[in-house]
């Protein structure tokens, strides 16, 4: 495997890192860059989703709302989380925890790590496509500033629910595409063992998608947890400084303008 | 950002040659029916395409499904052209292939229209269209719509079709549904009507954004609703699924249609919740 550290890297390389056994877990990556942090259960309508963890917490004293994807540690644990791939609560939760913070009046924080909604059978029955496009929908009006970074895979429309907000960032060893790189290519050219080459296609890779504004910067990584937290920490409180001076008009008009350009 | 230019090369040329060919069909030529295996003449499916055992409609590109559904309609948007910005290889032969088929620019086929004295907003997808699927272009159309619906205050009614996001168009596809999503809120927040129609079949990202984000959802029978492919859902859960895990009528008693209206029915339908909805709108305005 390449080090996550080479600079230089193919999209190939990239798509590996940004599924790399190494990656930080939801939980290791909030301890890091918030204080405080209390995990709040439920969509309070049928469910608790392990794959999305959310909660409230303190960034540099001030409070936030939190959500990430969840891929888990354990076997037992991604089993439970399905890899990383909410199911329809997930997202009712996470919209449940992004009303609550508009409520009162706190930034929401978005850390996502997934390879897309969990294609299963009570994920249909439960409504996937309601529950993602519930989420598109109203987050695109909430009155709070919504910041998502992601942190290692970001796959199709499971991963837009929670990063359709102000500012979207991504890990230098991380990925955002309509499908996976296999996907594409299966459905492409029938055949996905060409998935390195649709890596390159597709241009999913941070560099190519800051060249096109899909997202708004590209956070360094290091071998060094710490130095990640650090940069992290400084993204987030200049971008919440830059967000916090508009009223909420300006910032719901600014974040219709930052998808209308697409 | 330049995601399209206007299209110079389809005229109404093109839109008379797909006439031609929807024609073209022999009527005498047996068909059977994709849901319940039954056969029949061509010509029994009638003047909707529907199979008479089963009430299923057979897919109808846009243009086809228009000519029953409106009493006028004008055409928005039917030179917008994708700028194909993966430039992905042997696009754009499949793009022309798409629009002699259906005499569309893209997957949807939009504009204002009347149903009975209904002023409306309309969109139709074309599953013909490159498996309807929802690329840069397919999005504007629909974004347009909702922002024009919104200024000049009249409903929407969106026929969805579509196989989900267009591979060719990468992560720019993906965008639409966060982009038509804004446009859908903006014009609810108006206090407008927007009514989806679900038809065969609706997938993907359309079915996890602007499918799923009407006032009023109905499907017509026999419909393909869901997110996830059953192939994919097979492949990952190592389960078999049930047939009939996304056909509209198990999705109704899940809770995520309003109601199954037959093909014949709809044009009647919409006339009367557009109508029944009218008065509201008045009042406020
Ligand atoms: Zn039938």
């Amino acid at each position: 495997m390449v080090s996550l550290l080479d600079k230089k890297k193919t999209a190939a390389q990239i798509v590996a890192n940004a599924r790399s056994e190494e990656k930080m877990s939801a939980y290791e990556l909030i301890d890091g860059i918030f204080s405080e942090f209390m995990e709040l259960h439920g969509d309070r309508l049928s469910d608790d989703d392990a794959a999305i963890v959310g909660g409230i917490a303190k960034f540099n004293d001030t409070p936030v709302t939190v959500i990430a994807t969840n891929k888990g540690k354990s076997a037992e644990e991604r089993l439970r989380t399905h890899f990383g791939c909410p199911e329809p609560s997930g997202y009712r939760k996470s919209l449940r925890l992004i009303k609550q913070a508009e409520k009162f009046g706190r930034p929401v924080i978005t850390l996502v790590n997934t390879a897309g909604a969990y294609p299963g059978k009570s994920a249909e029955e439960n409504g996937q496509g309601e529950a993602i496009a519930r989420n598109l929908l109203e987050i695109s009006s909430v009155k709070i500033p919504v910041i998502s970074m992601i942190y290692g895979e970001g796959g199709s429309g499971g991963a837009l629910a929670l990063a359709c907000g102000d500012r979207v960032w991504m890990f230098e060893n991380s990925m955002y595409s309509v499908l996976s790189p296999e996907g594409f290519a299966a459905i492409l050219w029938k055949d996905s063992s060409r998935a390195d080459e649709a890596a390159d296609v597709m241009q999913l890779t941070p560099e190519k998608l800051l060249e096109q504004h899909i997202i708004d910067g590209i956070v360094p990584e290091s071998r060094s947890h710490k130095r990640v937290f650090k940069a992290v920490k400084k993204i987030l409180q200049k971008e919440l400084i830059d967000l916090e001076k508009l009223t909420s008009f300006e910032l719901i008009e600014k974040r219709q303008q930052r998808f209308r350009q697409f | 950002m330049q995601l399209f230019n206007e299209l110079k090369t389809l005229g109404h040329k093109h839109i008379k040659a797909d006439k031609k060919a929807g024609e073209k069909v022999p009527s005498g030529m047996w068909i059977a029916c994709p849901k319940c295996h039954q056969s029949f003449y061509h010509k029994d499916l009638g003047v909707y395409q529907v199979c008479p055992n089963c009430e299923y409609g057979f897919r109808i590109t846009a243009r086809e499904r228009l000519k029953w559904l409106v009493d006028s309609f004008s055409e928005m948007d039917d030179s917008l052209k994708t700028t194909d910005p993966l430039k992905f290889p042997n696009y754009q032969k499949k793009l022309s292939k798409a629009r002699v088929q259906t005499g569309l620019n893209d997957s949807v086929l939009t504009g204002m229209a009347k149903i009975e004295d209904q002023r409306l907003a309309l969109g139709i997808m074309d599953p013909a269209f490159i498996m309807g699927s929802m690329g840069t272009i397919t999005g504007e159309k629909i974004t347009r719509l909702f922002e024009r619906a919104t200024r000049q205050k009249v409903p929407v009614v969106l026929f969805t079709s579509s196989g989900g996001a267009r591979m060719q168009e990468g992560i720019f596809s993906l965008m639409q549904m966060a982009k038509i999503s804004q446009a859908v809120k903006r014009h609810s927040e108006a206090g407008l009507l927007y009514i989806t129609v679900l038809t065969d079949p609706t997938t993907g990202g359309v079915t996890a954004s602007f499918a799923m984000q009407g006032d009023i959802i109905l499907s017509e029978p026999r419909v393909l609703v869901g997110f996830a492919g059953k192939r994919v859902i097979e492949q990952t859960t190592h389960q078999k699924v049930p047939s009939d895990l996304q056909d509209a009528e198990r999705v109704l008693e899940h809770g995520f249609i309003d109601a199954i209206v037959a093909r014949k029915d709809i044009k009647k339908k919409l006339a009367w919740l557009l109508e029944l909805h009218s008065k509201g709108s008045d009042a406020n305005g």
